[in-house]
């Protein structure tokens, strides 16, 4: 470990860089790496809690199972976060502070972009934390921080497309999309879930017909109209951000990063035949 | 309704031998007793404040001479048992509430959710000044500072009536507390303790999981006493004379008098007061029993159905009636009139109880209609599969499971319902139902079935 | 002292999960609410356990003191419905 004239703590890969290679560093890699997974870990948990929500119980996935796995599912998320947030930190190149992972827009680096993932993190450590206390809180209020679940997930996503170095990578791309359609899909069929007339719960699987109190029909074609937004949304700012040239300056990388030799941040933009 | 509906239901005042002539079967035995009922006949409205002091006594000396210890000694050695349904031991309820921690909380049930029950009604409309006395002593006895009157929201003419009472009162000084009166949404299930407790605390007329129940911690997280108005009187009138005098009235091993609401194949229909212990045959030759009925539904829609010869000696106590599998509950008395199918009766009463629950617990959600369906196939001869073994079944799994005892007592209901019409049953079974079906589909009701409410509010 | 699943009636909504993690002492009636079918045995203790904290509506309790819950249900027994 090492101490860096400005304060910052550096595990010493920069002499390594220096010393080896002019690329990333494998703390880069590591960071970049654990956030797809993440990602894709999280999609899973949005679309096992639905699937418990419509008390999805069969053969293959008894409903135990699956409320284990929507549990370690969301475990598993938290610690591939846990290694993304802190390669990011020790990673000397970007100069990202452990503060910044908590306290939204509070980085140097691209700090709108990476600020949704402190966002994104933040409500996960509220669900991390409420679910392990669960038997200690009242069902409401856990409940009530559980919806979290919901927002945080179109954050984290669009942290991804913004800050993630790797955007423009059709592999990655494909990804994001089969995500989005994954978790959209999975919105879809919550909002159809019958609720009880009255009492409000979600009843035992028998009869599905959509929602059953008076101005339930508006939340549902709301909330379906919010999915379709969304997606439009990612699309209109795929396209219009990540895709385009020049995104790194716009995100908010600083000057200092941008025409240095160091190619962190525009790896392969040779590669996707889009310029700097 | 008016004020005259309470007149007309209240008969205690007639000759027991102003009856039917044709009347075959008169039983020798005991009339009506009118102690909380005395002079009822005399006007059509309540009883003033200085009416009520010439009529009982001054409360305030006796009150005063005894301290809460002994009022708690007279109502256990009186033998007082709850009014509203369950029978409990008052005096026991009313130690547990007062061996709580901290003051305590009186809530006077007045809300008679019962369709049909009139006894309460007729109670705060003629005399609210004994219900206002007892809620007074229960307070002293149980060392509140706090004291609740519930009434249904439907009944605005017995609200009036009350609040003038209470004013009648206030001008003379004549209680320590005062009693705030509310007004509740008319549910079934909204007259149940921890119903009136939730409510009263800020939250919806609806029954909540215990415990902690009311005598714990209730009304502002407080002990809470919660009684029926009838209880409440009786309360105040052993604060006054001691109980040794509720106990010379009684018979056949009940204590005091009781009042009772009786309907249907009876020429004079309404409320009685009689000695506890009178048999149900009795009570119903009081108000002139019409020879031909054979079933009787006891208790009121959450008792059960018994046949008239197996019933009629039993006295109407909890006691009494417990080796029949019945209860006096609320003190409903309905005569089945003779021709008509007790099964449809059954079947109607069994739709509202399962369109009346609060829509908290599953098996109540589901059990209940699901029986009212297969008991309405019953009813109207047309059955789908085999009704009769499926309700025994669901007869089994639905008691217990419910935060209330709303689903006990429609399953008790129903239950009792196919013991006593089994003949019926099974005939209606093998798709062959009475006549008395047939036609009571045009028919107008027997029973008092209110409409139920669709998305009612709770609150 | 026995040990005894409580439910709460109107917590439960019937996601069944109890009665796979301890089908010997728990069913579920036709509408998929669970049913106990007795105490708990010493040798199931840890079973039941792991269901009241799977329960996702938190509606499965265990009660370890049973004397208590039997001098509560004979006053419960005084619950009154008004008339």
């Amino acid at each position: 470990m090492v101490s860096l004239p400005d304060g910052r703590l550096s595990l010493g890969t920069g002499r390594l860089l220096a010393a080896g290679s002019s690329g990333p560093s494998p703390l880069w890699y590591t960071a970049r790496a654990t956030g797809v997974v993440a990602l894709v870990l999280l999609t899973v948990t949005v679309a096992l809690g639905v699937a418990g929500t419509a008390r999805v119980s069969t053969d293959l996935l008894p409903g135990i199972v699956r409320s284990g796995l929507h549990r370690n599912t969301s475990l598993l998320a938290v610690a591939f976060i846990a290694v993304h947030v802190l390669s990011s930190v020790l990673d000397p190149y970007a100069g990202i502070k452990l503060t910044a992972a908590v306290v939204p827009f509070s980085s140097a680096y691209r700090p709108i972009w990476l600020g949704l993932g402190a966002i994104a993190f933040d409500m996960l450590l509220a669900l991390l934390f409420t679910s392990l206390v669960r038997s200690r809180l009242s069902y409401r209020a856990w409940h009530a921080v559980h919806w979290l679940g919901y927002a945080c997930w179109p954050v984290a996503l669009w942290h991804g497309l913004g800050t993630g170095t790797d955007s423009r990578l059709s592999w990655l791309l494909l990804l994001d999309a089969a995500c989005a359609l994954v978790v959209g899909a999975a919105v879809a069929w919550r909002l159809n879930l019958t609720v009880h007339r009255l009492t409000g719960h979600s009843v035992p699987g028998r009869s599905l017909a959509a929602g059953s109190f008076a101005g339930y029909g508006r939340v549902r074609a709301a909330g379906l109209a919010g999915v379709a937004a969304f997606l439009l949304a990612t699309i209109v700012f795929v396209t219009t951000g990540p895709l385009q040239p020049g995104w790194a300056r716009r995100a908010g990388t600083p000057a200092s990063m941008l025409h240095s030799a160091h190619p962190a941040s525009n790896a392969f933009a040779g590669r996707t035949g889009a310029g700097r | 309704m008016s004020p005259a509906h309470a007149r007309d239901e209240y008969r205690g005042d007639q000759d027991p031998d102003d009856r039917d002539p044709d009347d075959r079967r008169r039983r020798t035995g005991a009339g009506v007793t009118p102690r909380l009922t005395m002079d009822w006949q005399r006007a059509d409205r309540a009883a003033t404040l200085r009416e009520h002091s010439a009529r009982f006594g001054p409360l305030r000396a006796n009150a005063a001479r005894r301290g809460n210890r002994d009022l708690l000694d007279q109502i256990a050695a009186a033998g007082l048992t709850g009014r509203g349904g369950a029978s409990f031991p008052t005096a026991k309820k009313m130690r547990a509430v007062a061996a709580g921690r901290g003051p305590a909380v009186v809530v006077a049930n007045g809300m008679e959710s019962e369709p049909a029950s009139e006894k309460d009604q007729a109670l705060l409309a003629r005399a609210p000044h004994l219900v206002l006395d007892g809620i007074s002593v229960a307070a002293t006895a149980v060392g509140a500072a706090e004291a609740h009157l519930c009434l249904s929201r439907t009944r605005g003419w017995l609200v009036d009536s009350v609040l003038a009472a209470i004013a009648e009162r206030e001008q003379a000084g004549a209680d320590r507390i005062g009693v705030a009166v509310h007004e509740l949404p008319h549910h079934y299930v909204s007259s149940e303790e921890t119903a009136l407790v939730h409510w009263l605390n800020g939250g919806e007329a609806k029954p909540t999981s215990t415990p902690p129940r009311p005598f714990e911690r209730g009304v502002g997280k407080r002990p809470t006493l919660v009684d029926n108005v009838e209880t409440l009187a009786h309360v105040a009138l052993i604060a006054r004379y001691g109980a040794a005098w509720f106990r010379e009235a009684g018979t056949g091993g009940g204590a005091g008098t009781m009042l009772t609401t009786v309907a249907g194949a009876v020429s004079r229909p309404g409320v009685y007061e009689v000695e506890a212990g009178t048999s149900v045959g009795d009570v119903l030759e009081l108000a002139g029993l019409r020879e031909r009925s054979e079933a009787v539904l006891i208790g009121g829609y959450f008792g059960t159905w018994h046949d008239l010869e197996v019933i009629a000696d039993l006295p109407f106590t909890a006691a009494g009636l417990r080796p029949a599998g019945g209860s006096p509950g609320a003190g409903v008395l309905f005569a089945l009139p003779a021709g008509t199918c007790g099964l449809a009766e059954a079947a109607r009463i069994m739709r509202y109880l399962a369109s009346q629950g609060a829509q908290q617990c599953g098996p109540c959600i589901f059990g209940l209609p699901a029986i009212a369906d297969d008991l309405a196939q019953l009813a109207a001869g047309r059955p789908e599969g085999d009704p009769l073994s499926r309700m025994q079944r669901r007869f089994g799994v639905i008691s217990g499971r419910g935060a209330c005892r709303h689903p006990d007592g429609a399953v008790r209901m129903a239950a009792s319902a196919i013991r006593t019409f089994g003949a019926d049953a099974h005939a209606h079974a093998r798709r062959r139902p009475c006549l008395a079906a047939h036609r009571g589909r045009q028919q107008t009701a027997l029973l008092p079935v209110p409409r139920p409410f669709a998305e009612g509010d709770w609150r | 002292m026995k040990l005894n699943l409580q439910i709460d009636p109107i917590a439960c909504t019937g996601h069944g999960l109890c009665a796979d993690l301890l089908p010997e002492l728990i069913e579920l009636d036709e509408w998929g609410y669970p049913i106990i079918g007795g105490a708990v045995p010493p040798d199931l203790a840890a079973h039941a356990r792991r269901a009241v904290n799977a329960c996702p509506a938190l509606a499965l309790r265990l009660v370890r003191t049973p004397d208590q819950l039997a001098a509560r249900h004979a006053l419960a027994a005084s619950e009154t419905r008004g008339g």
